[in-house]
Order: C-alpha cells, then structure tokens, then sequence
C-alpha cells in the first residue's frame, strides 16, 4: 500500500512539475522539507526522553498495570489481542489522555511507547499488528476535547468566541473516530 | 466549560509525572536512576523515526510544490460545491492529512481573510482541531518500532479524515 501511495506521490508531482514548469519549486521544496523533517525531530528529542523516562518508572512500579485494569472494560472489546494487564494498556490509555487535553507534544511520545509495546506483542515484526492498526486508527482520527492549537489561533484573530467550536470539534472527532474504528473492522477482514 | 479543561489541560503533565515518580517512589523503585534509564532510549527512539519521515515529507512536499495538487484541487472544487462544501475550505481538507504545518498556515490564512467568527473561519477552525496529520501519524508511530507494511491502516485513517471533514461541515453549518 505505502509503496504505490509514496510512488504515486512522487512520480505524480513530478510529471506534473516537467508539465507546468515547476521543477525550480519542487527541487527547493524537497530540501526545504526534510530539512524541515530534521527540525521536528530534534524538537522531538527532549519530550521523547522526558516520557520514556516517566513510561520507565511507571513500569517499574507496575503503575502502568494499574492503568490497564482500569481501562480494561474499553480496551478488551477494542483490542481484543493484548492481554488484560498488558503494559500497552496502560501506555496507550496515558497517549489517549494526552491526545484528549490537546498536549501535543506529549502524546506523540506516549503514543510510540504505546506502539513499543504492542509491537512486543506483534507475531510479525515487520507488519503491523491488528491491535497496531486500530490504535493508530484512533490516533490519526484525532480525539480532543481541547483543540489547543487552533483556540489560540482564535484567540490571536480576536475572535468574540475563541472556544465556541470546541463542541463542534468534539462532535466532528467523534464521527471520525467511529468512522475509523468502522473501517478499521471491515478493512482487516477483507485485506490481503 | 473552557476554564475547567484549559485547568486540567495545565495541570495535566504535573500531576501525572508527579504521580508516577511519587508512585514509584513510594515502591521503593529508585527514581532518578530508572527515569534516566527510560530517558536514554528517547534519542535511539527518535534516530529511529528519521528514514520514515524524511521519506514521508519528501514525497508529499513534491506532490504539493509541482502543482498536482493544485491540480486535483481544481478538478475536486466544482464537485464539492456541488455538495455544499464551500470552496474555500476544499484546500484545507485536501492538506490536512498530508502535512500539519501546510494545514496550520491554511487555517491561520482562512481565519485571517475571513475572520474568526465567520462560517469559514469557523469551519476551518473545526476541521483543524478535529482531525490529524494521518501521514505523519503513520511513517511516526510505525517509523518507531520498525513497522514496514503498514497494511490497510493509511486508508482507514484517510476514511476517518473524509468523514471528520464532512461532519465538521454538517455540524458547523447546523448550530451557526
């Protein structure tokens, strides 16, 4: 699938450039953008050290185990392949809280541990998992109850109601979420 | 309503390293050389990310500077109008899932030209917070852990993104 999307992506944009007399833009825009790549993940480097660090010590305590039996009743039906007292549970449940008070930076670390753990449980190192797919379903659906970033936007542009379209926000997120999950049953079931 | 999340939202990541470390404390773990046990891992973590989003950003940042997109936005826009979809916003939907900061720039533009409190301005505000960057989201989390085939998650990811967009739509256009 990436393979022809990432192909796709390429060999589309630039034929297109060759066609419309691009190709001075699109030879800038592809340095511009890994350099670019760089930045965002060096920005990445302390948030990621701070919450492995904390996902350490919540391990070492069993913390995290305490987090999944809590937790257990949602993820049993959602992911019905991780073990019940499974630390994924407890690392995604952390993510999701994240994700939900719209701290960005804070939730894609906790994410990845998620992520960490399951591949531990992953058959199939290479290949995502069934229980990888459907969290990382949830997560590019993007649950919130906060959407941080675009409030202060509107706070910035002196909007009368910066938070006004926090209800319409939750509304549109959960549709995606479901939407997502939906997909996510059927897909595995007819994938190759 | 806002005050009480914007509260929780700043107490979040003190009460929750502080629980965690007074957790551990309290078990008699020893804190401080754990923690940077687990803090090590973070740089190896991110070293191990950077092949998946290079590539990521690289393809998509060719597919928008060539004018493909542009492309595709022309031949999307007559038909979304149709739908009542406002053209204004066909941009932001087609851009959301590729590249976070193209989406944010979009925004802070549409909110700027339209301003905040108009349909546009509130569309786009809705859309932004209520849905991700799907391809950063996969070449990351499965670029971590060294996930190859990333089988059909991209597209349900995508579905989730195209009905977010349009209930973003439905809802915004329903209470305002």
């Amino acid at each position: 699938m990436i393979n022809h999307i990432w192909f796709g992506l390429i060999s589309i944009g630039i034929v297109t450039a060759m066609l419309t007399g691009n190709m001075g833009p699109v030879s800038q825009a592809v340095l511009e953008s890994v350099e670019e790549g760089a930045m965002i993940l060096i920005r990445l480097i302390g948030p990621m050290s701070l919450w492995l660090g904390v996902m350490r010590l919540a391990e070492e305590s069993n913390f995290v185990e305490l987090l999944a039996k809590l937790i257990q009743p949602v993820t049993k039906r959602l992911f019905p392949e991780v073990p019940a007292d499974h630390p994924a549970l407890g690392a995604m449940m952390l993510s999701f809280s994240a994700n939900l008070l719209g701290l960005g930076n804070s939730a894609t670390p906790l994410g990845i541990k998620a992520m960490q753990e399951l591949q531990k449980l992953n058959p199939k190192p290479e290949e995502a998992s069934n229980s990888m797919c459907t969290f990382l379903v949830i997560n590019t659906s993007s649950i919130t109850l906060l959407p941080a970033t675009v409030i202060s936007l509107r706070v910035a542009a002196e909007s009368s109601a910066p938070m006004e379209i926090i209800g319409t926000t939750i509304f549109a997120t959960t549709c995606s979420t479901i939407a997502g999950l939906v997909a996510d049953r059927v897909l595995r079931k007819i994938w190759v | 309503m806002f005050d009480f999340l914007n509260n929780l939202s700043q107490w979040a990541i003190p009460i929750i390293i502080l629980v965690i470390v007074g957790y551990a404390y309290f078990k008699d773990v020893e804190v401080y050389e754990v923690f940077t046990e687990g803090a090590v891992e973070g740089f190896t973590t991110v070293v191990e990310i950077i092949p998946y989003l290079i590539a990521m950003l690289m393809a998509i940042s060719i597919f928008r500077a060539s004018g493909a997109l542009e492309i595709c936005l022309q031949i999307l826009e007559p038909i979304l109008s149709f739908f009542g979809i406002p053209r204004q916003i066909v941009p932001l939907g087609l851009i959301r899932p590729l590249s976070g900061t193209g989406s944010l720039g979009l925004v802070t533009e549409l909110i700027q030209e339209y301003g905040p409190d108009s349909l546009i301005g509130r569309l786009a505000s809705t859309i932004q917070g209520s849905t991700e960057t799907t391809f950063y989201v996969v070449a990351v989390y499965f670029g971590a852990v060294g996930v190859k085939k990333s089988r059909y998650s991209i597209i349900a990811g995508l579905i989730a993104d195209v009905v977010g967009f349009i209930a973003a739509i439905y809802i915004v256009k329903l209470i305002f």
